[in-house]
């Protein structure tokens, strides 16, 4: 079978029920993950009001994004006065540590520089030694949701956000250094909270970036707080240019500019390492393998690898081991960004689930050869990969090619087709809008892999009992 | 925070000790993170129910993935509404144009799908790389031989509130236009009732008892040659005022169909709909099923309520949703339940609204226009109260909290139009406000 991508997307005029969503909203999401920051969409209000509840029904938290609130004068006029205005009063209601502003297609499409503009706000806003120290720090990330998608948008606030704050060498390394900057990607809090304890067990002091592990997934409050606490602290992303290294998670980020780790290794020589999200056994072995090589003096047994991992990993492989029969040649559609469905399709492979098609949303022309380099001797031509994929086209190709397949992983847009097709879905990545729990939903690492080995084993179980005459009571 | 405080003065009034009045509709501040929407949202949610058309967002893909299958508006037929068509326009569209993408995309929906009606909705940019929407509808409206009627919705030109005019004047294009419904001299329209959790039915069940016919419902479980029917119906009934009462204006300009504004929810609104509906017809005989069908359905109600408003007695609610009306009629829902409303605010009420909702609310209720988060979280902590009705991006809020909450927005899988569904509204009240999880609230 021809595998193409070409083969799989006859060009459509129309897209019908898009696997995407825009560029500012991924690069909110990441915004989300400063310390006192405050994110602010320089266009129309409606683009910040649908990200907020599109996010809210996915994270259930508090979502306060500010819009510079475009009218049809701005629009013909241009946003200058918008832009201070709105500024002011951020500042003035939230006291922000930074202000985070994405550009939205209108914006951009009348040609707005947010970053002259920044940089008149803050000459204007001076004190007698320069600029006055109190103002907040400003990022800028360009997001025209006509270029690229949610996950280009999410990378390139990553990118903005380094390239704004780690500005320089001072002229004395920084007592707070810290030796390695992951790049986390965009996961759960839950599953940052999880490489956080991954990377302090093995001893490395890492700055994590973007963490919306606190303000994506907060407690109860007492009052309500204008920006929640948690995030990667400025000093933390400013200190980025010192560390020995950079780690991205994931292979193929953001193709239309550069990553942070490509930024802070091509201006500070800070060395970049990728590698894939670490989803299953082989891929969060490459990652336990270069936080050993980090690692130094080794901690643990066995040259940097803590007991608590070994252990982890044995028990992920006696599940392999107990669950195997349940998945064996299964057939599954994964979709989703990229990244992820590199990830995803690379465990399933490993447990012997075909993934009969991989798609995305996402259209970076890289997706089949990752997962080719992904999935190894696993990987087969039976597998269709799909980029620029709707869930109609999803649809399509699944009928056209007799795919049958008996379950869906991915995002719960996917719910639609899937009860439609009348098969299981087992939610993973963003967004997750019909089950609680998303903050939560776990992916990575061993532990991460045994929860979502469980999750799919179980919804294969309980649709067979489900579809079963008698009901066993032993599975 | 001074001037900000003071640009919002006019739009935040306690009743009893401020004595002017709010005033509505003013524009968001720059900056502001507010609970509105865009004018494109606002035509978006009006026509969406429409479940024969195509109905194509002509942009980059945010605003169309945003609003896919946005609301739970439910349809007995053709469920083409609930899909996210869009045009999906790329950098090459915002350099070359995209009327060729547009028209290629709306000849292929058409020839696939083969709708009734399209509605195109352009976005903000459309207007600003000059694409001429209009022209390429009327070609394919031509060729297609079905009605394509732009939606000039860019999201900047205005408020969510502009957006339901800009769709009250797309659907004015369509209503007038075919005469070949069977209809019944006792027949009306329903204006503003979207069919969310079925709700429609509800209506359409008490006005089938009374024996008055629904010509076309606008826009839940909508139909295109319902709407192109429209003009023959004797009586426009319009709820959700905010998003419709530009359309009853209009076809009463160019038909001469009177209109009358409704409620539907509380047992007050619902009954009151139903009599003066029944009295414009000026027939005995539907007065009388009229007060049979309240007795009937009162009889019932009123004591599934006790258990609930003993329990209820002496909450206290704040309410912010998107039109005043709907405000009025939960303030008079949560009195019935014995719960005091404590905060009123809107996203698009206007001045006129808020008078008569201050009238209808106790002394010491905060009134407010387009709030914010921060706003709304300080006025629950300053008045106590128990329980939030509003939307998805006010749920949060009340969680976060420690307070109970109620889903009275486009999502909302619950019916709460009348008599059932204010049980269903009561139910709900208390299995949020009395679940023993409060007990854990900081």
């Amino acid at each position: 079978m021809n595998t193409t991508k070409e083969s799989i997307l006859k060009e459509a005029a129309s897209s019908c029920n898009a696997c995407k969503q825009c560029a500012p909203l991924g690069a909110c999401i990441a915004f989300k993950g400063i310390e006192g920051a405050l994110p602010m969409l320089h266009g129309s209000q409606g683009c910040a009001t649908y990200i907020r509840r599109y996010l809210i029904s996915h994270f259930r938290e508090t979502m306060d994004i500010a819009s510079s609130n475009f009218s049809e004068e701005t629009t013909i006029f241009g946003g200058n006065k918008n832009f201070n205005t709105g500024i002011d009063n951020i500042i003035s209601q939230y006291h922000p540590k930074v202000i985070a502003i994405a550009s939205t297609c209108l914006a951009e499409t009348i040609g707005e520089d947010v970053q002259r503009l920044i940089y008149e706000y803050q000459a204007t806003h001076t004190v007698e030694t320069g600029h006055d120290p109190s103002l907040p720090e400003m990022v800028f990330a360009s997001t025209p949701s006509y270029q690229g998608t949610h996950y280009e948008g999410f990378h390139e606030a990553v990118f903005a956000t380094v390239k704004a704050l780690a500005k320089k060498k001072t002229t004395s390394n920084p007592f707070s250094l810290h030796q390695l900057n992951l790049f986390c990607n965009l996961i759960s809090p839950e599953d940052i909270r999880h490489l956080k304890e991954i990377v302090a067990d093995f001893s490395i002091k890492a700055m994590i970036f973007p963490d919306y592990s606190d303000t994506l997934d907060g407690t109860s409050w007492d009052s309500y707080q204008r920006i929640p606490e948690g995030g990667t602290s400025i000093e933390a992303i400013e200190n980025s240019l010192w560390a020995v290294s950079s780690l991205e998670l994931g292979t193929i980020l953001n193709t239309l500019t550069q990553s942070a780790g490509e930024y802070l290794q091509d201006t500070f020589g800070v060395k970049n390492f990728r590698t894939g999200l670490p989803i299953g056994i082989r891929e969060t072995d490459k990652f336990i393998e270069i936080l050993r090589s980090f690692s130094s003096p080794p901690v643990g047994d066995l040259g940097g690898f803590p007991e608590k991992y070994q252990k982890q990993r044995g028990r992920l492989v006696d599940l392999y081991f107990d669950g195997h029969k349940y998945v064996s040649m299964k057939r599954a559609v994964i979709y989703g960004e990229e990244d992820l469905v590199v990830g995803l399709a690379a465990f399933a492979a490993e447990i012997g689930i075909i993934p009969v098609l991989c798609a995305t949303g996402g259209e970076s022309g890289k997706l089949e050869e990752t997962l080719k380099e992904a999935l190894g001797d696993l990987y087969s031509d039976e597998i269709a990969v799909g980029q620029g994929m709707t869930f109609e086209a999803m649809e399509e190709t699944i009928r056209n090619r007799d795919l049958h397949p008996d379950l869906f992983i991915g995002n719960s847009k996917g719910y639609y087709l899937a009860r439609k097709l009348d098969i299981p879905i087992v939610r993973a990545g963003f967004p997750i809008h019909d089950r609680i729990g998303a903050q939560h939903n776990r992916l990575l690492g061993y532990e991460g892999t045994t929860m979502l080995f469980e999750q799919i084993v179980n919804t294969l179980l309980e649709e067979k009992q489900r579809k079963s005459s008698i009901g066993y009571k032993y599975m | 925070m001074t001037q900000f405080i003071q640009d919002r003065e006019s739009q935040i009034v306690t009743k009893g000790k401020s004595n002017f009045d709010l005033i509505g509709g003013k524009p968001s501040i720059a900056g502001s993170v507010s609970q509105r929407a865009c004018v494109f949202c606002g035509s978006r949610v009006v026509l969406y129910p429409i479940a024969d058309a195509v109905h194509l967002v002509h942009g980059p893909i945010g605003c169309a993935s945003y609003t896919w299958d946005i609301r739970g508006a439910m349809s007995s037929g053709p469920e083409l509404h609930r899909n996210s068509f869009s045009t999906d326009l790329r950098e090459k569209h915002i350099v070359f144009g995209g009327e060729k993408k547009l028209y290629e995309a709306l000849i292929e929906l058409i020839d696939k799908h083969q709708p009734k009606a399209a509605f195109v909705y352009s976005t903000c940019i459309v207007g600003v790389i000059g694409d001429d929407v209009q022209s390429v509808c009327r070609q394919v409206e031509k060729l297609k031989n079905i009605p394509v009627i732009p939606v000039m919705a860019e999201g900047f030109q205005g408020t969510k509130k502009d957006g339901y005019k800009i769709a009250c004047d797309a659907m004015a294009t369509l209503v007038g236009t075919d005469n070949s419904k069977k209809i019944s001299p006792v027949s009306i329209n329903i204006l503003g009732d979207f069919n969310l959790a079925g709700e429609l039915w509800i209506l359409a069940g008490y006005y089938k008892k009374i024996g008055i016919e629904i010509l076309a419902s606008i826009t839940g479980d909508g139909r295109v040659n319902d709407i192109q029917n429209a003009h023959r119906a004797a009586l426009n009934v319009v709820q959700c005022s905010g998003s419709m009462l530009h359309l009853a204006k209009t076809m009463k300009e160019q038909y001469g169909i009177p209109f009358m504004k409704v409620s539907y929810f509380g047992i007050e609104d619902m009954s009151d709909a139903l009599y003066e509906v029944a009295k414009f017809f000026g027939k005995e005989e539907l007065m009388d099923n009229a007060r049979d069908l309240v007795k009937d359905e009162l009889k019932t109600l009123l004591p599934a309520l006790e258990p609930y408003r003993k329990a209820l007695q002496g909450k206290k609610a704040a309410i912010y949703v998107g039109g005043a009306f709907k405000a009025i009629s939960l303030v008079k829902a949560l009195r019935l339940i014995g719960v005091q409303t404590v905060i009123a605010g809107t996203q698009t009420g206007n001045t006129e609204d808020y008078k008569l909702l201050k009238t209808i609310c106790d002394d010491g209720c905060i009134l407010v226009d387009d709030s914010n988060p921060v706003e709304l979280s300080e006025f629950v902590k300053q008045t106590g109260a128990d329980l939030f009705i509003g939307g998805v991006k006010e749920r949060p809020i009340a969680y976060k909290l420690g307070i109970g909450f109620c889903d009275h927005n486009h999502e909302r899988k619950l019916a709460l139009a009348g008599y059932e569904g204010m049980l269903n509204f009561a139910k709900e009240v208390y299995e949020t406000v009395c679940s023993p999880v409060w007990r854990f609230a900081l």
